[in-house]
């Protein structure tokens, strides 16, 4: 059964306005990026049916929830979605299994990934069962914010910058089992997030938001490879690459292995095998025409020009590399790219200064 | 105590239950409303609640008795259905008190649900709770502290009526005569060892009640 998502919702106010007709995977991870008053949260609050958008439409895998045309509006209540909000909102005065069990008592359907064992132990909530919300740390709350959604059997979870009010300790506490997630369920997420790192190491497909408007929407390194966006997201520019663990070496570095070629990183924990998500900025990424012989720099993969476009950084362009099929971005001075001629089609060596691994 | 003491007592706390529980259900829908509408008539409609807080209690009782008489529209209306008239019975007291009342448990019920916010209704909603569900099994629940306060305040007020009952109720023992009346009678008798039994006995009560109000209601939880 296909779950490939319809959104079309426009809203009209004295301040603000959202405009977007979106085509969504029905699996993975969706992050709806932008910053803020970009409309991403508004457009979560309509796919839910919180927020009224009159002649939107939204549909999940057939499933219509709202349609202009036949005046149909499902009510919140009646939607299989599941909703994580910013700040966890956990009922206080039910106890967590009291809290979790709320949507699934009233769940027409079996949860997809299993009951309240299954879901608890997926996000290591099973110690804190009998516990009260106002016992919990931040990070707890809202991972039992995210099994009491998931407990509610939703054909589709919404999460609205659900780490954005914990701090460092308790995103990083709370990233892996959103990865889990990721990996064990079958239903699409939607993301919304103005984090561009959680957004690198956890959407699929990237939607970016701009006052309202849709800035660009598609495979995550197909968005973070352009180089047309406007500066608003071109000054953090880079692409994501997945990394196989393929080697940890005697001189305490790790060999990784992606489409493109090799990368060496400090020595990582990970077990060989594993997949990582490593971004790589533009601003990291020189270009050189033969393979340096005498250089410090130890990651040097081949690519062609595929083409390349001015910056906002006065004296700099960005140019979109092709490494075996995977895009490379590098920022290089405008000089840089006059006295070496980069133009499309132009074979070269890119040499990547620095990789920040995303796990 | 003499028996026409007692019966003043128990006269009394009949009114202040049947008063609080009547005003515990059509109080609830008013505050809810007045918590979550937007509409214009939220003003209007805040003030007549309140106008009990402000009138002197014969104003209230005056024109009550003009619309529940015999020539007012309410007294027509119980005359025709075969009720009779309610000034002057134990019913009429009942719902001249729930007038007199309302403010004291519609505001604390009403400020319970807008502290609740928005937020735990959409999350029940999420849930899959309806409306109706998520009144029930979320709203109510978090607005336990303002049902509270506002069934002590509303029972506590009508005990210490008394301008209102002397309108409308007279004073008839058994039927009307409450407390504060008789405490009034035995001072126009110069009975004052029997007044300061019912008085000191109020002051007693009110403080407790208040005592309990104070201490126990815990302060609102924050809504998580």
């Amino acid at each position: 059964m296909s779950n490939d998502i319809r959104a079309r919702f426009r809203i009209d106010r004295k301040d603000f306005s959202l405009d977007v007709d979106l085509a969504l995977p029905g699996r993975g991870i969706t992050a709806l990026f932008g910053h803020s008053g970009s409309g991403k949260t508004t457009c979560l609050r309509a796919m839910a049916g919180l927020e009224r958008a009159p002649g939107g439409h939204f549909a999940i895998g057939g499933e219509v929830w709202q349609d202009a045309a036949s005046g149909l509006f499902v009510p919140t209540h009646r939607r299989a979605l599941g909703m994580v909000f910013q700040e966890a909102s956990l009922f206080p005065h039910l106890t967590v299994r009291g809290n979790i069990e709320f949507g699934q008592k009233r769940a027409a359907s079996v949860p997809p990934a299993g009951g309240v064992p299954e879901i608890a132990d997926l996000l290591g909530i099973g110690h804190l069962l009998e516990r009260r919300p106002a016992e919990l740390s931040g990070g707890e709350r809202q991972r039992v914010a995210i099994a009491r959604a998931l407990l509610a059997a939703p054909r589709i979870l919404l999460m609205d910058e659900p780490l954005a009010a914990l701090d460092l300790k308790r995103k990083l506490e709370i990233l892996p089992y959103l990865e889990r997630l990721h990996r064990e369920l079958a239903i699409p997420i939607i993301y919304v997030s103005h984090a561009p790192d959680e957004v690198a190491r956890l959407a699929d497909h990237l939607v970016l938001l701009d006052q309202g408007k849709v800035v660009a929407s598609g495979a995550l390194n197909a968005v973070l490879s352009r180089i047309d966006l406007p500066a608003a997201f071109a000054d953090d520019a880079g692409v994501v690459i997945e990394a196989t663990v393929a080697a940890h070496e005697a001189d305490d570095l790790t060999r990784l292995e992606f489409t493109g070629g090799t990368i060496f990183v400090s020595r990582r924990p990970e077990a060989i095998g594993t997949v990582l998500r490593c971004r790589i900025h533009a601003r990291d990424v020189s270009l050189a025409l033969v393979p340096p012989q005498q250089s410090s720099i130890l990651n040097c993969v081949s690519a062609v020009v595929s083409d390349l476009a001015p910056t906002d950084t006065p004296g700099h362009v960005l140019v979109r590399l092709d490494v075996v099929g995977e895009p490379l971005l590098a920022r290089i001075t405008r000089r840089s790219a006059e006295r070496l001629d980069i133009r499309p089609g132009l074979a070269l060596r890119a040499q990547i200064k620095a990789v920040a691994l995303l796990a | 105590m003499e028996s026409a003491d007692l019966a003043a007592v128990w006269l009394t706390l009949k009114l202040a239950t049947v008063v609080t529980l009547l005003l515990l259900i059509f109080g609830t829908p008013i505050a809810w409303w007045l918590a979550r509408t937007h509409s214009r008539l939220k003003g209007v409609v805040g003030a007549i609640v309140a106008l009990p807080l402000v009138l002197p209690p014969t104003v209230l009782g005056f024109y009550l008795l003009i619309t529940m008489g015999p020539n007012g529209p309410v007294g027509r209306l119980t005359e025709a259905l075969g009720l009779g008239l309610l000034p002057f019975t134990f019913p009429g007291l009942v719902i001249a008190s729930v007038f007199y009342s309302l403010p004291f448990v519609v505001q604390p019920i009403q400020n319970a649900f807008e502290a609740i916010g928005e937020r735990p209704l959409e999350v029940a909603a999420t849930l899959r709770a309806s409306p109706w569900d998520a009144f029930w099994s979320v709203a109510v629940p978090l607005a336990r502290p303002g049902f509270l306060s506002g069934a002590i305040l509303g029972f506590a007020h009508t005990v210490g009526e008394f301008g209102i009952v002397l309108m409308i109720g007279g004073n008839i023992p058994e039927k009307t005569r409450v407390v504060s009346v008789q405490i009034y009678d035995h001072v126009e008798a110069l009975e004052y060892t029997q007044a300061h039994w019912l008085a000191g006995g109020m002051v007693i009560f009110s403080f407790l009640v208040l005592l309990g109000l104070y201490t126990f209601n815990p302060t609102r939880r924050k809504v998580l």
